[in-house]
């Protein structure tokens, strides 16, 4: 583990170059990305401050931040910065970082727990089917929640373990659940 | 093949199929009308969301985005799709596979567990380009068979249709035309509100993290739209359209609202002016609900 601006190129290299992720250090802290930002209005997410926090390897103070969790991703910041730096992205990768340091709320853990069971983030149920078939469509589209396409699903989860996703958000195969959370099951 | 040789892989996503699927069926609808085909794509799965996987982990996100493509691939298709989610998270991930190599590889040892690979032939369409440079406003004029004539249209693009730029393409993300366009040639009018391209609330997880904060979002954007005298509210994609749509009945309990503000995917609005009835374009299986200057 290195500095927060190290582990931000580094996990977020991998997936969008590193050129990418570094231009953080441009940042001047003018505050245009706070200022447009929609999120701002309504929350105490201040993406200026994010920037400035992760520069100043503030680990631990930013990974607690509930505001952290408030931006939308709606790329308006990423567009105006006057000096291109990639935030949105940034603050993707924050995310994931703090994620695999356990900062993950139990309902965002169990988006993961449905697309384990079923392929979709959205599955789907009894009802929605029926309004399928009011529309004309068949009941269930053949993706992977489709009974037929057990071994379509069973290649979602190979990637979801070979990135360890599982072992992230606590996942008990056995349940199919959440560690722990067996006895909420039928609430949903 | 069609006549004009147009066929589609159409990546479904979760929200259209499961939860909006009236959607799905304009879509389908309004495409056949141009001899635009639509096959299945079958193993597909959620994208995966790419404000919600992607704030999670990248690293997942990307794998999981490259397999839906790799279906595309092997149908030896381009796909269309109907939620800025799905474009977001595929677009982006083909822009990534296809301008880093590296990447590629990695990505690609992960899908050869089960056979797959990533190759780059596919290319991902928003439905709504296809109805703008596909089939075009001169043919979409042509089937224009009930003129939406004194319809104020509030128009909403979400944000993953429009940015990131340098992977989306559709030109400026402030002065968007695409939806307009498409709007205008219905007859209607396209009105100008406040804050129009504010985003609806619910992406990269901010809806889950705190519905009624993100409601907050969807509240101030229906008032900008109503104040304006708008009719209705028309965008491109099945996320907003579930946050803006249920978002109304989400509020109206949580705020004590009576918000009942038409909600419209741009098939759906297009198929109402195409003459077809909102039964046939799943406008009445929603939570808002059309009024007659919509339906006349
Ligand atoms: S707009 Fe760009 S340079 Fe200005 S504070 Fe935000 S991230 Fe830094
Ligand atoms: S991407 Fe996030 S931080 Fe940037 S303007 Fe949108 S909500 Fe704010």
């Amino acid at each position: 583990m290195g500095t927060l601006y190290e582990d931000i190129v580094a996990y977020g290299g991998e997936v969008f170059g590193e050129e990418h992720m570094e231009t953080l250090k441009a940042c001047v802290q003018c505050g245009k990305c706070t200022g447009g930002c929609p999120s701002g209005r309504n929350t105490a997410l201040r993406t200026r401050k994010l920037m400035q926090m992760a520069l100043l390897d503030l680990r631990e103070e930013i990974f607690n931040a509930p505001e952290l969790w408030f931006c939308t991703t709606c790329f308006t910041c990423y567009e105006r910065c006057p000096k291109g730096v990639k935030t949105t992205d940034i603050i993707r990768t924050i995310r994931n970082l703090a994620a695999k340091e356990g900062h993950m709320s139990v309902p965002h853990r169990m988006i993961g727990v449905y697309v384990l069971k079923t392929g979709h983030a959205v599955p789907i149920g009894p009802d929605q089917m029926k309004l399928r078939e009011k529309v004309g469509l068949a009941s269930q589209p053949p993706t992977t929640q489709h009974p037929d396409n057990k071994d379509q699903l069973e290649q979602v989860r190979t990637i979801f373990k070979s990135t360890n996703y599982d072992v992230m958000i606590d996942f008990d195969w056995d349940t199919m659940n959440l560690r722990g959370m067996e006895k909420k099951e039928g609430k949903k | 093949m069609t006549e004009d040789g147009r066929e589609y892989a159409y990546f479904l996503g979760c929200i259209t199929p499961n939860r909006y699927p009236g959607i799905e069926a304009a879509t389908k609808k309004v495409f056949k009308e141009f001899g635009i085909e639509t096959k299945e794509m079958v193993g597909a799965s959620c994208c995966p969301a790419p404000g919600v996987f992607g704030s999670f982990d990248l690293h997942t996100w990307l794998p999981v985005a490259a397999r839906n493509l790799a279906i595309a691939e092997e149908m030896e298709l381009e796909i269309y799709v109907t939620c800025n989610g799905c474009y977001g998270s595929l677009q982006e991930a083909d822009h990534l596979l296809k301008t880093h190599p590296h990447i590629k590889e990695r990505v690609n040892k992960i899908l050869a567990k089960f056979g797959r690979e990533y190759k780059g032939t596919t290319k991902v369409n928003h439905s709504i380009v296809i109805l703008h440079d596909v089939i075009g406003l001169d043919r979409l004029k042509e089937k224009i068979k009930k003129p939406l004539d004194d319809v104020n249209v509030a128009v909403h693009y979400g944000c993953h249709f429009l940015k990131p730029r340098e992977v989306r393409g559709h030109g400026s993300s402030e002065t968007p035309y695409i939806l307009e366009d498409l709007i205008r040639v219905t007859g209607a009018k396209d009105v100008d509100y406040k804050d129009k391209l504010m985003c609806c609330g619910a992406g990269g997880g901010n809806r889950t993290a705190d519905t009624p904060q993100s409601l907050e979002w969807t509240r101030q954007k229906l008032v900008n739209a109503i104040m304006a005298g708008c009719d209705c509210m028309v965008h491109p994609c099945a996320f907003c359209h579930l946050q803006l749509d249920r978002g109304q009945a989400e509020m109206n309990k949580a705020f004590g609202t009576s918000f009942n503000f038409p909600i419209l995917f741009a098939t759906q609005f297009i198929g109402l002016a195409m003459g077809y009835s909102q039964e046939e374009l799943g406008l009445d299986i929603q939570t808002s609900t059309m009024p007659e200057k919509l339906l006349k």
